[in-house]
């Protein structure tokens, strides 16, 4: 019988949610490196019992683990990630320039068919490829060299790329997102890159539609339509639907158009979730209801689901890459909070339980569909 | 033969329970000391010392008999008493909340 995996990224650990197919009995593993910052962990496409995890610490830095069990054992993979060449300034929040510094992996994008290559999306914000399981690390210096990096500027969480998206259809297709600079794509697997930023507009930068500088908080494609791209901004739900060249908002009635996570039902593409957070500086639902917002025309267009979720007194946030969702039918809509729950739905977001309550803040939220 | 502690978190990583003994050719100095350690336990690079820069990380600590080393060069020898194993040499994570 089919099964999930959910891979939980905390304050202070790795856990590992599983459950078979019906998704209501749930086993919960860990914690897996106690005590340390785990930003991020992911299965491999291609061999699921491949995971990566990036784990950090103010003390120790940054550690790359790897496990070829989905996540039983694991070792200790490379983490020495240096910049290619003179690392330069970016804008420090002052509009100073600020030395470029490595301190942290954000996210881990394994291979769609290589369980031995990854991506690494780093802050200091750049974009790092392994194609030896994650024992070296090279950087794909070309976004860097697109020459606007005197010009990206961190967000409160730092100047992180957050997001990575590989294009199952073309593998020299890739698209990321960076905070605070905008979002970006290359076509010939990493030399080159163009901004895809036109139609956003960010009112804490000096010209709202500038070419970089805008504080992309995620983005979401489903793989059958691989021009058609979603964005939680700072503020506003953009998409577009020619690989990002052109942006249009599709906030429409949602309470408030700020928010950290975007993601795609696995079966309906136009299908999309938000979860509406109050403000850039309340970092919590509006009136203390957690709700999720789902759209299913591409955006413009929102129902709140809250079936099985706090409708009055929640002040918990969701960060950026904390949701996810299964291949299952119906789709799986997983999502966890700064307060420690992990939340799952088996039937797209008409309802939710909490599959864990008490886990330190949960940084990072991901899904593999077992055979 | 020298003795070395590392903090917890650092054990956990390098498979490692109680005090690291290590051999160190030539004079003692914490440079040294971090060579052999992360020769022996390549899983510590990168955790100590910066890559970039060579320097001890700056939430961590280097102490060895009662006195604070942490803003000694790196070529400074050790205390007799660390090189010969009587004194430990401390990696203490500094007191950061968390």
């Amino acid at each position: 019988m089919s099964g999930v995996r959910v891979l939980v990224g905390t304050r202070k650990g790795a856990f590992i949610l599983t459950a078979d197919g019906a998704r209501k009995k749930w086993k919960v593993d860990g914690p897996h490196f106690g005590g340390w910052e785990i930003y991020h962990l992911k299965g491999s496409p291609a061999d699921p019992k491949r995971l990566y995890a990036s784990q950090s610490s103010a003390w120790f830095g940054q550690v790359v683990h790897r496990s070829n069990d989905g996540g039983k054992t694991w070792e200790t993979a490379g983490n020495e990630f240096a910049y290619d060449g003179e690392a330069g300034t970016h804008q420090w929040y002052d509009g100073t320039p600020h030395p470029w510094e490595f301190k942290r992996v954000w996210h881990l994008e394994p291979s769609l068919n290589d369980p031995d290559t990854v991506y690494a999306g780093v802050e200091d914000a750049a974009l790092f490829r392994s194609m030896d399981a994650g024992q070296t690390w090279q950087e794909l210096a070309g976004l860097r060299g697109h020459g606007s990096g005197p010009h990206w500027m961190p967000g409160a969480g730092g100047l992180c790329l957050h997001t990575i998206l590989l294009d199952p259809a073309n593998p020299e297709r890739i698209f990321i997102a960076i905070s605070a600079a905008g979002a970006f794509r290359t076509e010939d697997g990493g030399k080159i890159w163009q901004p895809i930023n036109r139609g956003l507009k960010s009112d804490y930068i000096p010209d709202p539609e500038a070419e970089v500088g805008h504080c992309v908080h995620h983005i979401a494609r489903h793989p059958a339509q691989p021009n058609v791209l979603y964005m939680q901004k700072h503020w506003d739900v953009m998409r577009s639907e020619n690989g990002g060249d052109e942006w249009h908002e599709v906030s429409g009635n949602l309470p408030t158009d700020f928010g950290f996570v975007i993601d795609v039902h696995a079966h309906e593409p136009d299908t999309i979730y938000v979860v509406p957070i109050t403000s850039d500086s309340q970092h919590y639902p509006p009136d203390g209801k957690l709700r999720v917002f789902r759209s299913r025309t591409g955006g413009n267009e929102w129902e709140a689901l809250t079936k099985g979720l706090p409708q009055k007194d929640c002040y918990v946030n969701v960060l950026r890459d904390a949701m996810a969702v299964d291949n299952l039918d119906p789709c799986g809509v997983y999502f966890g909070t700064t307060g420690g729950q992990v939340y799952g739905s088996a039937d797209s977001g008409d309802s939710w339980t909490a599959i864990v309550r008490d886990l330190p803040a949960v940084l990072s939220v991901e899904v593999q569909t077992l055979p | 033969m020298m003795r070395v502690k590392l903090p917890a978190h650092l054990r956990t990583l390098a498979r490692v329970e109680g005090e690291v003994n290590l051999e160190v050719e030539g004079p003692v100095t914490p440079r040294a000391v971090l060579d052999a350690l992360e020769a022996s336990y390549p899983m510590l690079r990168g955790t100590i010392r910066d890559y970039a820069s060579g320097q001890r990380r700056p939430y961590l600590r280097f102490f060895a008999c009662g006195e604070d080393l942490s803003h000694e060069s790196l070529e400074t020898p050790l205390p007799e008493a660390v090189a010969t194993g009587a004194e430990a040499f401390l990696i203490v994570g500094a007191i950061a909340g968390g």
